[in-house]
Parts: C-alpha cells; structure tokens; sequence
C-alpha cells in the first residue's frame, strides 16, 4: 500500500513514500533526494516496485530544460524504520535515489511525461516530448536506454504533446496522446497514428485515461471542466459528458477493477467520485451466479440486480484548499485513493461503504 | 212565544222566494235590531220594556195612539187589495173551464187519424208483393251488363296497352295492365283469357324494357327518373335491382363532378364548388331516393316487405362511399393549404364546408357523414395550430437571426443591446398576438362548427393554449439552452452578445411576458380548463432556468476570450530571461480594455447590482497590501532550504481565514456578478498558468506590475474587491513559488510604472 507523490518544496526537491496502513489508520512517509530538479512527473515500473521514472526541470544557464530518467530507490527505504506522521523533521538526512539511466532526447526537446508499458516486464518505456512519441528498451538492469522506434507529430504551429496514456489493451500496442484540444491514438508497432479526435474538448486537453476493462473505451478531462468519456470506434460524439467541475479538471482515473467508478480532480479544489454504471462493463451491476445463493437469499439478490442503475456523482472531496493537480486509485485496494492539491496537501480517502457494498453484493 | 215563531216561518218563506236579498238587503242592520217594528228580528216583549222603561207616560200615550194610527191604516190597505184581485181569479177560474172543452174535441180526432193510417200501411205492403219478381230480374241484368262490360275491358286490353305504348303514356297502360291482372290470372285456365294474358304480357314486357332503356338512359330528368323508378316497381320489378341501378347511375354523375373539384385550385372556390355541385347534387340524390324506395306507401301485395330497409342500407353505404371520396379530396385539399398569412379564407372555407354537410344531416339522420366532416375540421384546425406554431418559431428564428446581423454588424445608427431586445421582444409579442387573432377565428360566433364541444373546450384549451402559446414559450426556451450546448466545443460559436441579450429575453419572459401572453389566451377563448394545463409558474421556472443558462454561458464564453488571451501570453513567453519590466504589458491593457467594453454591454441590458462597500481609493489600499510586508513574510521563507513548512502553513492558514472562491458559481442577474464572475474565471486561468513556468527575477517583477495594474481597474468591476485582491495575492505568491531568484520590486517604481501606463 504506497503512494509516490511529488511534492516541490522551494528548491528542494524530494520524493516522498507515504505508507497507510489501512488496519491502524496510521499514514507514515519515507523521503527520498531528488536533486537533478523540480519533478513534473512521476511514474512507477510496474515489474519493479523500487524502480520508478521522473520528468523533472533542469535549469541550466538561465534556460529551462525538462528531461526524463530512470531512478532506483535505495533498498534501505523499506525497511528503515518509518518516521511518526507528526515530526517532519526527521525527514533530514534523507537518502538519495540512484540514477539509472537518462532517457537522453536532449534533440527532441522537453519531456511532459514518461509511461511504462502496463503489466509489462519494465523494459519498455514511453516518453513524450515536445512533439515526439518515443519508444524506449531499457536494457535488464535498466542501466541503459535506447531509442527503439519513434512518431512525430506534425503540422502548424507549434505541436506538444500535454498528456498520453498507454493502452492496456491489444497486447499494449496502442498509445494515446494529447495536444492542445486533440486526442490521438498510436499504433505502437508502426507507430503511425489510428485515430484523431479533434477538439475533443473546447480547450487544452489535461489527462486521459483508459478504462481497464473495456478495451476501446477512454476518459480525457480539460480545461473546459469537463470529463469526457470516449469509444474510440466513434469519435464523433462522445459517449458521455461530466460537467461537474468549476474550474480545469487536472486529472481523471478509473478504478483498476470496477470501472463504473471514475475520479476526477480539479483546480476548483475539489475531488469529484463519479459512478458511471450506464458506460461500465458491469451495466446491470454485479452479475450473480444463481449457484452461489442460498434460496433464502434468492429473492433479495433479485431485486437488487433488477433495480435500474443511474449514472450519478457519489461524492464530492472538499478537502483541499487549493487546486487539486493528481489524483490515483490505491493499486492495493480499490476502495482507496488518494488526492494532491497545490499546497502539498494529500488526502486519502476510502469509497463510501455503503456503494461500496452495493457493487459487491 | 206564538208570534216569534210565525215570524220564523215568514223568513223561511222570504228566503226561500229570494226576497231578502232583494228587498232587505240596505237595512240588514236595522232589522237586527228586536226593538225595529219593522224588522224580522221584532221582539215585542223586549220593545215594550224598552218602551215602558224609556218613556214618560205622555210619550206612551202618544205612541199608542200613533200605533192604532197605522193599524187602521194597514187594515184598510189589505181591503183593498182584496177587492183588486178578486176579479182576476173569476176571470182564471172561466179560462180552465173552457179549455177543458176544447181538449175533448181533440182527443176524437186522433182517433180517427190513427184507422186511417192502418188502412194505409196494409195497402203498401200488398203493391210490394206484387212487384218483387220484377225487381230480382232487373238486378240480374245490370250485373250480366257489368260482367260484359269487363269483359270487353279484357278483350280491349292488348290494343289499349298497344296505343299507349305508342304514345308514351306508361302510367296508363301499367295501371290498366294491373287492373286486369288479378283476373288474367284467375281465368288463365280458359284459352281464350290465355291468349289475351300471353298478349298482355308480351306488350308489358316490351314496357318494360323500354322503361328500364329510358331508365338507363340516364338523360331524362330526375322527376322522369322517379316516375319511371315507381311504374317499374309496380310492374313487380325486383326494388333491390332497381336501388343499385338508380344509385349506380347517380354515382357516374357525382363521381363527374368530384372529378371537375380536382382542379381547382383556389380553396375558397373549391369548397364552393364541392358545395354547389357535389354535396346539392348528393342531397338531391338522397331527396329522390327517399321519395322512390323509402317512403312510399307500404304495399302489402309486394314480396319484399323490407323494401325500407334494405334501401336505406343501400343509400348509407353508397353516401358512405362517396362521401369519403369527397373527404380524401377535401382533406388533402387543406393539407395543401399551408400558407398561414390570412386564416379567415380556411375558415371560411370551412364553415360553408361544414354547413353544407348539416343539409345531408337532416336528410339523411343516422348517417356517419356530418360527423366525418366536424372531424375533418377538428383536424384541419389541430393542423393549423401545428402550421402556426412552426411560423412562430421560424419567425422567431429568423428575429434572432436579424438580431444577430445587428449585433455583427458595426454600429451605424447605434442600435444598441437594448433597442434590439425591446424590438425583438415586441415583434414576437406581435406576432403572438395576431397568430392568436388569426385562430380566434375558429371561434367566431357566427362560424357554424364554434358551437361544437370541441371547440369550445379542447380546441381553446390544448389545442391554442398548450400546443400553440406554451410549446412556443418552451420552444424559445429550449432554442435559448441550445445555444449554450452548441457554443461550447465544435464551431458555430454564437456571439457573446446574442447571448446576453437572450437571457435578458427570457428573464422578462420569466417576469412579465408569459403571464400576459397566458392571461390574454385565457380571455380571447375564455379557456374552460377540463384537462390539466401547464401552469405559469412551471413555464416562468422554464423561463429562469434558461436565462440562468444564458447568463452563465455568457460569463463562461467572456472570461474564456479573455483567459485565452492570458494563457497565451503567459505560455508563450521566456519568463527566466525576460528583461526587467519598463511598462505593463499590453495584453493587460487589453483585458482592461475588454471587461470595460463587456460591462457597458451589460450595463445596457442588466441593472447594476450590489456590491460591498469599499474605500474611497480601493486601488491604492489593496496594492498596498499584497505587495507590502506581509507579501514578504509570505515568500521570505522559501529562501531556506529547510523550512518548506512555514509557507505552507502560512498559506493554509490565510486560507483558512479567507472564504473559498467558486469559480464557476452560479451568476445572479446583474452587472456586478457577470462581470465578477467573468473576472474570477480570468484571474483564476492567469494562476494556473502561472503556476505552470518558471521565471526568473524580471519575469516575477513583470508579474508585479501586470498584477499592480489589474488592479488598478478592476476592482471597480467587481462586487466584492477582496475577491480579485486575494487572486492577484496569489498569483504573484504562487509566481515567486515558481521563481528562480524571488526578488520582488520595489513598490514605489511598480507604481510609476503603472501610472505611466
């Protein structure tokens, strides 16, 4: 159960491994030295939980420069003692991470964000930079990057690419990216595009994500305060639209398994939990096997699974006081996630139990 | 005790001869009174005592003489009298005797009256006798006479049916012909009366053959028709066969004259004609048709006793046929009719349509026809009411559309914001109004189908009220919504103006409009609510909800023009090494420029609102204070390496105390919270971008001064000026976060640098 936040505080830049402890309710955190610059982006590998890959600024002679690179926690940050949640200061003296290898593209410009292949072995990375889509092999102590294959985007203006996500599907041989109002989807193996929904949203499009259990399915957010859910075979219309947010909405994840549930994050502070049943592989709900009930309980299984289902917003988190930029689903439980806001406050929280039951039962 | 009751007897007697009430009747008073000497009820008892009691002695002298006075004179009166009526009973008494005389005289002459009469009666019944055989043989012979005379009638009968079929006179040889028929057929048996049948029935066929050709024919006269129709059904022919062909052959002629309907071309005339020829021609028809089969004298010697009935039948189906015929053609007539400038030609139209069919009602009572006809105008109206309500719509679509071009256009004669809403709104209003006027006409008084229930219930009801009026107001308040869907993501973005000026539209909709719309239907068709109706509050919620809409959209569309406007500038900039800043940069001047331009476009269609109280220089004190001490304290902390916590707890703290800003918060009618909303939606876009680069020393003074100016002119614009103050603080808190080398500039030189402009 850990959460890898990136915090920027001042010109010191850490990561942070915060452990909940879910039986105790005891939240206690690791700290971790990031000292090649301001961390714009994080993400874990998912064969190797001590492996992880950082987007980070570096300024270099009064430029600005975002590079990406491969990093390896220190083996001690487990099973160090974990400091008490209510002395921060003993997070001095913190440990440095190991670089690994840079995803040098010095001639591809910025990097906005680095993916690792989903369920793959963590030899395989993404990084998207500038208008690049770049395919990476890491070699087996992920000492060494190379560039196996790359797309460019091209057209007017000057492209970038602001978000992407790797499909979990098809053999995770598709890529989805953002730039500016567009969404656009890669096939990996020739890595040309497939599809382009333009002006997806009526601004900057901010996050996308797949839903883990429909493959052509897709949710994207943006500046414009909507959440968007998308089927990637008709790019048309979407198939459904959130108008829940004030403000940009920054983020938007789907529960790993029970993908009715859909959580958005943004700058009006808020964190939205939304149960979108109608668009969810489960439609009807849980579908119950007649073998597994005793027929005392027949009757009230068959109500329940007969009672139509309403898309609806289960919950809204106020608990920030400034933007919410991240938020993430626990891949440990799915009853918990966890939110971050501008003023480095992170927030986790559980799935009302009440929902909670009525999608399992 | 003697005289009382003798006095008793005489007024029994009196009353029974009337005397009392000729006589008396004046002094009825007095006669009451036992003392009055001449009245009934005279007591002499009591007069005495009165007498005795009342008088002296001289008085009782004189009274008594005076009495024996009157007695004498009263007995010499009766003497009198006596000898008057004597005479009269001597001459009475002579009178009898001698008609007692003359009765005995009498009384032998009737005697011998009666022998003689005896002597008579015996005479009278001797010459009878005698004359009877006489009598019996004349009576033979005149019957032989008669039977000759029918006779020679039967043996005539062949000629005489001959020649009048040679001169066309078929009532006189058909009813010569059915005289003779009975007894043709009696004696058919005797050769001789064959032959004269078999003649007989041979010239009648050729009758009727040649009535039926006539009948055929079809150019004779419709009396012609009739007589031949009735000579034929007395010659036994079969009625069923002749019903089919009567109508068979008004049918050929009725079918003519729908087809001489379908080319006309003008509704009025085709009514008209439809009227004049088919439906008087119809009428006719059944007129005849009813004489012939269906109200003739029953007949008992006809076969067919349901001769009526099986009529009737016929005649039904066949107006049945034809009348849906006539209906298709009318109703696809006014399907065609679809231009909605003059409704009274329709109605018109359709009142004598109408009317005329009330004719085939009184002829024909039980039929379908007048029924069809109410429901092909019900649904000619239902049809009307659906043509008007798409004209309104388009009418109101293409006011918006003019609208829009006004609002495009540069401003000429400087039609403002509110001229156009204050046109718009009136052109709609009148166009409701003379659409209302235009269907009002179904009602009319002297239109014949306004009596109808429906129309006096269901047509004022639903029909004008709730799908003509309300689906028009819910039209204009869905068209409104659609705008702001529309707008948002894929082209066809509508101006910013259209939709303020729309929401205004609805809002007075919401107040005033749809109450005086609803109330003046209600009082043109005194709507008599049978069914449920959507109620004013419903729609005037409609209403709102929309101009709701609008406005929010309005604020949405406006604070993105403008966040865009600072995204851009802040995104495409080099912040880290930018110079020190000399002047503001222009996109402010820009965004100050249009929220001025966007609050007198407002200002002209929305009040101005309230807004919390502030200083008298506002600009001055606010500034003062995001870039003063506490600003320092603010950021001074992220100098050291080792103290993050004290921002964070500085800020979270700040914003504890400070309320929380909803961005997009639902906007009230007036200026002030468009444009604080429009404002919030910008200042809100500038910190998320901001906090999205880094800068260097000069990009954070630059930001202090753009920051500075905002303030300088925007606080005026919004309700509460804490509001931008607090986001500007941020702005610049969050841009020294993000800054490489936080050095803030001095307040006196970002103020000269304002004010220069």
């Amino acid at each position: 159960m850990e959460d890898d936040a990136p915090v920027i505080y001042g010109l010191e830049f850490q990561i942070h491994i915060i452990d909940f402890d879910d039986e105790n309710n005891i939240i206690s955190k690791s700290v971790l030295q990031h000292q090649a610059g301001e961390i714009w982006h994080i993400s874990a590998s998912p064969a190797d939980k001590a492996v992880l890959t950082t987007c980070y600024n570096k300024t270099s002679e009064s430029r600005v420069v975002t590079c990406g690179a491969v990093w390896r926690m220190p083996p001690e940050w487990e099973s160090g003692s974990h400091e008490s949640p209510d002395d921060p200061h003993n997070s001095h003296n913190p440990q440095n991470l190991e670089l690994l290898c840079h995803l040098d593209n010095s001639s591809h410009g910025n990097a906005s964000c680095v993916l690792w292949e989903p369920m793959g072995d963590g030899k395989c990375v993404i990084s998207l930079a500038d208008n690049h889509a770049l395919l990476w092999d890491l070699t087996e102590s992920s000492t060494q990057a190379t560039i196996s294959s790359s797309a460019t985007l091209e057209g007017k203006g000057q492209l970038k690419f602001t978000a992407g996500k790797w499909s979990p599907h098809h053999n995770c041989t598709q890529l989805a990216t953002a730039n500016d109002t567009a969404i656009r989807g890669w096939d990996l193996r020739t890595m040309s595009q497939i599809y382009c929904i333009e002006n997806a949203h009526g601004q900057l499009v901010r996050d996308l994500d797949f839903n883990p259990n429909k493959q052509y399915y897709l949710a994207s957010c943006g500046d414009d305060c909507k959440v968007k859910f998308w089927d990637v075979r008709n790019i048309n219309e979407p198939v459904k639209n959130l108008e829940e947010h004030s403000h940009w909405v920054w983020s938007v994840r789907y529960n790993h398994s029970h993908d009715q549930l859909v959580l958005t994050g943004s700058s009006d502070s808020r964190v939205i939990l939304s149960n979108m049943v109608s668009i969810s592989s489960e439609p009807f709900g849980h579908l119950v096997d007649d073998d597994d009930l005793s027929d005392a309980e027949d009757n009230h299984q068959d109500e329940k699974t007969k009672e139509p289902l309403q898309d609806s917003i289960i919950s809204t988190y106020e608990e920030h006081e400034d933007s919410v930029y991240a938020v993430e689903w626990s891949s440990a439980d799915p009853w918990l996630f966890a939110s971050l806001s501008y003023d480095g406050r992170l927030v986790i929280n559980r799935v009302p139990r009440a929902l909670k039951y009525h999608i399992l039962l | 005790m003697y005289i009382r009751s003798s006095r008793r007897v005489h007024g029994m007697l009196k009353l029974y001869y009337g005397l009392n009430e000729e006589g008396k009747t004046v002094d009825q008073a007095e006669s009451m009174n036992p003392c009055d000497i001449n009245g009934t009820h005279f007591d002499p008892e009591v007069y005495l005592n009165k007498l005795r009691r009342e008088c002296s002695l001289g008085e009782l002298m004189d009274q008594e003489s005076c009495m024996v006075k009157q007695i004498r004179s009263l007995d010499s009166d009766m003497q009198t009298l006596v000898y008057e009526n004597y005479n009269k009973f001597i001459s009475a008494t002579d009178t009898i005797r001698k008609m007692k005389n003359d009765f005995k005289k009498m009384e032998d002459e009737m005697d011998c009256l009666s022998t003689n009469m005896a002597a008579i009666t015996e005479f009278s019944a001797h010459i009878s006798g005698t004359l009877q055989d006489q009598h019996a043989q004349i009576t033979k012979l005149s019957g032989v006479h008669t039977l000759l005379r029918k006779l020679q009638f039967l043996f005539e009968l062949p000629a005489r049916l001959n020649k009048c079929l040679e001169l066309q006179a078929y009532s006189q040889a058909v009813s010569s012909h059915r005289r003779a028929r009975c007894v043709l057929q009696q004696y058919s048996h005797m050769p001789s009366f064959r032959g004269i049948q078999d003649d007989c029935h041979a010239i009648m066929d050729k009758l009727a053959q040649e009535l039926r050709q006539k009948f055929r024919d079809g150019g004779s006269s419709a009396e012609d028709l009739s007589e031949c129709v009735e000579l034929l059904l007395q010659l036994d022919e079969p009625a069923e066969e002749l019903c089919d062909k009567f109508l068979s052959h008004a049918q050929s002629r009725l079918e003519a004259n729908l087809r001489g309907l379908e080319a006309e071309t003008d509704i009025l005339e085709f009514i008209d004609r439809g009227c004049n020829e088919f439906v008087s021609s119809l009428c006719l028809v059944i007129a005849s048709y009813q004489e012939l089969f269906v109200n003739r004298p029953q007949e008992g010697n006809l076969a067919s006793k349901d001769i009526p009935h099986m009529a009737i039948g016929k005649l039904h189906a066949f107006v049945d046929a034809l009348a849906t015929c006539y209906f298709s053609l009318v109703e696809r007539r006014i399907q065609e009719e679809k231009s909605v400038g003059d409704n009274s030609l329709l109605v018109r139209a359709l009142d004598r349509f109408h009317r005329r069919l009330q004719a085939v009602a009184k002829l024909l009572p039980g039929s379908a026809v007048p029924s069809q006809g109410t429901e092909i105008v019900v649904r000619a109206a239902r049809e009307r009411i659906k043509q008007y309500l798409a004209a309104l719509q388009s009418f109101y679509l293409d006011s918006l559309r003019d609208v829009r071009q006004a609002l495009a256009a540069p401003r000429l004669g400087g039609s403002s914001a509110g001229e156009l809403l204050s046109s718009l709104s009136a052109s709609i209003l009148n166009q409701i109004k003379s659409v209302l006027a235009s269907v009002h006409l179904f009602t009319a008084k002297d239109i014949t189908f306004s009596n109808k229930p429906y129309f006096k219930g269901e047509f004022c009801s639903q029909g004008v009220r709730e799908s003509l009026v309300v689906n028009f107001i819910k039209f204009v308040c869905q068209s409104s919504r659609q705008f702001c869907e529309s707008a948002g993501d894929r082209g066809g973005s509508t101006p910013p103006a259209l939709l303020l000026l729309l929401s205004r539209l609805c809002l007075d909709y919401e107040t005033s409009t749809i109450t005086y719309i609803l109330t003046l239907t209600d009082e043109q068709f005194l709507v008599q609510h049978h069914s449920p109706v959507t109620a004013v509050a419903a729609l005037c919620g409609e209403a709102r909800g929309a101009a709701q809409k609008l406005l929010n959209h309005y604020v949405k569309v406006q604070g993105l023009i403008i966040s865009q406007m600072l995204r851009k500038s802040v995104e495409t900039r080099d912040w880290v090494n930018t110079i020190e800043p000399r002047n503001v940069r222009a996109v402010m001047k820009r965004v100050v420029e249009d929220t001025t331009s966007i609050d007198v476009q407002v200002g002209l269609l929305y009040e101005e609102g309230v807004r919390k109280a502030h200083s008298s220089d506002s600009s001055k004190r606010t500034f003062s204070v995001y870039s003063g001490s506490r600003q320092q304290t603010r950021y001074a902390p992220s100098y050291a390496p080792s103290a993050p916590m004290d921002t964070n707890l500085l800020s979270n703290i700040h914003k504890l105390f400070s309320e929380r800003i909803d961005i997009f918060s639902p906007v009230e009618f007036n200026k002030v919270s468009v444009l604080t909303g429009i404002i919030k939606i910008s200042l809100k876009t500038f910190l998320e971008c901001v906090r999205l680069r880094t800068f260097g020393r000069y990009g954070l003074q630059q930001i202090q001064v753009d920051c500075n100016y905002l303030q300088m002119y925007l606080w005026r614009f919004v309700s509460d000026e804490n509001l931008v103050h607090f986001l500007l603080d941020e702005i610049v808190g969050s841009t020294a976060h993000r800054c490489l080398d936080p050095a803030p500039m001095e307040q006196s030189v970002i103020e000269v640098i304002c004010e220069r402009g």
